[in-house]
């Protein structure tokens, strides 16, 4: 055994004529489709058993925050796109509520209603391709997938409709919204809704239930509410354990205090939970959706501002629950054009603070369930 | 709804548990001396009313002559959010780890020792995250990329201003950020024309 083995590899195999037992290191990744994006899990194996894992990253590393310094404050709007590049919408408006509560400003109330109706649909698409991957991860090759990307499309078509983007929006302005809505958007928003619940059962009665989904999810990667809660967990992975922290409940923003929807949350915090906890918070945003579409108010849909954002010497903490949990933007300025120091919350990032205890012990099999229930996108790990 | 918790009135039931850990106090925050961080935030931590026990963000800013490490602290059952700083020495920054009473800190604390060069004390796996062993330098510091002093990272002005907060053409006029000209207009902080 070399002296570089950590701790509690077994030797064994010794008498049945073969070699010592040697641990194996295995690289998953960066370039892995298991990983979703350029994500190295560095893993020592003592046969299938995982050991130790560790993680490599900075592969997506774009030095954003430091860029976001040279850049004025309505400028750096795009780069948040690009931080989650799954959830835009949602980078976009916790950016720009940063910057609202450092200047003290507030946006018009059509525009309070339009961003919760892009952020919930935001939710929908997010939690789409993270349930769809992880059904992927779980074996079930691409069907699951390819069924939730019809879903995700629509919602696309959507945005581009609005904004004329898919992916990356940049949709949110500093008190507002960067255009009204079309008026073909709603009557495609009441088919969509009309359709989700529907795909919804489908894909409960063919996933919920699949023995090969719950022998694969069911008690992989546990972790429970008191370790989740200390290594600040956020998100559908904190919900899963028990906890009821939903920052559109706790801490609401924009109006979201007005609508009725529940926080659904897991009972044993295992990966199949997190599954659950991300179908059933798609039926919550249908729900939301459904008390917002005929009550979106009238009015202006940006704030007046004017054209040379200087907010006052001070700093700001925002934060929206987007669909990987809390996304917080801390911005301060020191009276200048530009922030003095922009830094981003991300939630997959911090999540990925618990990977390593969820995955010793189990197989590598599981380490890959494990990874795909946390649901990361390497562009916000990195940043 | 979050609430911001009332800072004056902890300070003073903190500055009784652990004299001498409050530097500062500002509304909803409080700025603690780093040779009782640990013990003061484990008494915020602790607290049944406090209750602090979710480590929601773990950054630093660069404030030229000193670090400020900035951490928002969480209470899940009362619901309030309490902002922490501490400082740290520009020429030689080391600051207590938080690894022990919070496990979130693992990740953020080593983004901040790659990203701006904090060390922090009895972090059990302190090493770079983004960027290379061996990569020079520290990006997020002020100070990155050798600029002197009086040139500031960030833009003078918006293009299209007039006067001393003007874009400069390329090429023709001081380099953005420099001393602004005698008797030109300063950048007035909040002010826009």
């Amino acid at each position: 055994m070399t002296s570089g083995t950590p701790a509690g590899v077994t030797q064994g195999a010794a008498e049945g004529g073969f070699g010592p037992n040697e641990p194996v290191v295995v690289n998953l990744g960066p370039q892995h489709p298991s990983t979703h994006g350029v994500f190295r899990l560095k893993a020592t194996l003592d046969g299938e058993r995982v050991v130790d894992a560790d993680m490599i990253i900075g592969y997506l590393h774009r030095s954003m925050e430091k860029l976001a310094e040279e850049r004025t404050f309505t400028q750096n709007i795009p780069f948040t796109d690009r931080i989650d590049y799954l959830a835009a919408m949602s980078n976009n408006l916790a950016y720009c509520l940063a910057v609202e509560k450092l200047c003290g400003i507030e946006a018009p109330p059509r525009a309070q209603a339009i961003r919760i109706l892009f952020a919930e649909l935001q939710r929908l698409a997010s939690h789409a391709m993270a349930n769809g991957t992880f059904a992927n991860d779980c074996g079930a090759w691409q069907t699951p997938l390819f069924h939730m990307f019809r879903e995700r499309e629509r919602i696309l078509d959507m945005f581009e409709m609005t904004c004329g983007a898919r992916l990356t929006t940049n949709y949110m302005r500093i008190g507002g919204v960067a255009f009204d809505l079309p008026p073909e958007l709603l009557p495609a928003l009441r088919s969509f809704l009309d359709d989700l619940p529907g795909k919804i059962e489908e894909y409960r009665d063919l996933l919920l239930g699949n023995e090969i989904l719950l022998a694969r999810s069911r008690d992989v990667g546990v972790i429970d509410a008191e370790g989740a809660v200390n290594a600040s967990l956020a998100g559908p992975v904190l919900r899963a354990t028990g906890v009821p922290w939903d920052l559109r409940k706790a801490d609401p923003y924009c109006g979201y205090e007005a609508f009725d929807f529940d926080i659904p949350v897991g009972r044993n915090g295992d990966c199949y939970d997190r599954f659950l906890v991300r179908m059933e918070e798609v039926r919550q945003s249908v729900h939301i959706l459904e008390q917002l579409i005929d009550n979106i108010p009238g009015g202006a849909w940006l704030a007046e501002l004017p054209l040379h954002l200087r907010p006052p010497e001070g700093e700001a903490y925002a934060r929206v629950e987007s669909p990987r949990g809390e996304l917080g933007f801390y911005v301060v300025s020191d009276g200048g054009p530009t922030p003095y120091r922009f830094h981003c919350r991300a939630p997959s990032l911090i999540n990925l603070t618990a990977l390593r205890e969820m995955t010793i012990g189990g197989t590598l099999a599981d380490a890959i369930v494990t990874l795909g229930s946390i649901d990361i996108v390497v562009g916000e790990i990195d940043r | 709804m979050t609430t911001i918790l009332d800072a004056a009135a902890l300070a003073d039931r903190l500055g009784a548990a652990c004299p001498g850990a409050v530097a500062a106090v500002a509304p909803g925050e409080l700025r603690l001396r780093r040779e009782q961080l640990i013990d003061a935030v484990r008494f915020l931590r602790d607290d049944p009313e406090a209750d602090l026990v979710f480590l929601s963000g773990l950054t630093a800013v660069d404030r030229e002559t000193h670090f400020d490490v900035v951490m928002h602290l969480q209470s899940l059952d009362h619901n309030h959010l309490l902002t922490v700083k501490v400082e740290a020495d520009h020429d030689d920054p080391v600051v207590p780890s938080l690894t022990a009473l919070y496990r979130g800190a693992h990740l953020q604390e080593r983004e901040v020792f790659d990203l701006m060069g904090i060390r922090f004390e009895g972090h059990p796996d302190l090493r770079r995250m983004f960027l290379w062993d061996g990569f020079p330098g520290y990006p997020l510091r002020k100070d990155f990329l050798g600029m002197p002093g009086q040139l500031k990272a960030g833009l003078p002005g918006f293009p299209h201003e007039s006067g001393d907060n003007a874009w400069p053409v390329p090429g023709t006029g001081p380099r953005p950020g420099a001393a602004p000209a005698p008797g030109g207009a300063p950048i007035v902080p909040g002010g826009s024309p």
